[in-house]
């Protein structure tokens, strides 16, 4: 069903702008690809206990246990 | 599951709506990218808690989302160099008008509380389903839908309502959603 519904009284012209430039500035980004160095780190990983050495070296632990 | 090669490339596959993400959270290109490379380390030390078959993409939002607002607790965002290092994170520079009206919106986009904002990226740019964007923000359903509902109340009270800055934002969006009959 397609309705055209005002959402909190907003119109559908701007409601379809706001989505228009939210994606525009995500694609952007998303465009960029895999940047290397991400690329890298999946690859050389061995596994969970390497990750898990690597994970938070720079910032406190805070992983708390899944 | 084991940490296999398939498992890999999936992951590998979910960075650059990762990045966007964390890009979009964050306002700030380098603190993203970082956030990318902890939730990756900390999606493979977990791998064994990731079911076959369940949302990839979903189980690392969690964790990112999840850091994001950890490492927000520890220190306020860095709002002021925000805007420079997001510009960098741009490899195509687009044309000045396209770029003015796109900054403005990143800066509307800023100035939405956090649990808004993530609500409406996570619908409205990253293309989660209402309830997968509520199993990612730990939330029910009906409350990811209000605050995407406020989200976009709040950003054309900011971007598209003349004066919508002289008597204030908030009193705008509140006469916006309000409804409040009594």
């Amino acid at each position: 069903m397609k309705e055209v519904k005002k959402q909190g009284g907003l119109n559908a012209e701007i409601q379809s702008r706001i989505g228009h430039q939210l994606r525009a500035m995500y694609d952007d980004v998303v465009r960029q690809g895999v940047p290397d160095r991400f690329a890298e780190l999946i690859r050389k990983l061995d596994g969970p206990a390497e990750a898990a050495a690597q994970a938070g070296g720079n910032t406190d632990k805070n992983n708390g246990g899944s | 599951m084991p940490l296999t090669n398939e498992l890999r490339d999936d992951i590998l596959a979910s960075v650059p709506s990762l990045r966007a993400f964390a890009i979009s959270l964050s306002g700030n290109g380098d603190r993203a990218d970082d956030l990318v490379q902890e939730t990756l380390l900390r999606a493979i030390a977990n791998i064994d808690s990731f079911q076959v078959g369940s949302n990839l993409p979903a189980w690392l939002f969690t964790i990112l989302r999840n850091l994001f607002r950890s490492d927000y607790r520890k220190r306020r965002r860095e709002v002021e160099d925000a805007e420079g290092n997001y510009a960098k994170t741009l490899k195509t520079q687009p044309a000045q008008n396209a770029h003015l009206e796109f900054e403005e919106f990143r800066v509307a986009l800023e100035k939405l509380p956090q649990d808004q904002r993530e609500a409406l990226i996570l619908v409205g740019a990253s293309g989660f389903s209402y309830e997968d964007a509520a199993a990612i923000c730990g939330c029910a359903v009906g409350t990811i839908k209000s605050r995407v509902n406020r989200a976009r109340s709040k950003l054309s009270a900011l971007l598209y309502v003349d004066g919508a800055e002289d008597f204030g934002p908030d009193n705008t969006v509140r006469a916006v959603i309000g409804g409040n009959g009594g």
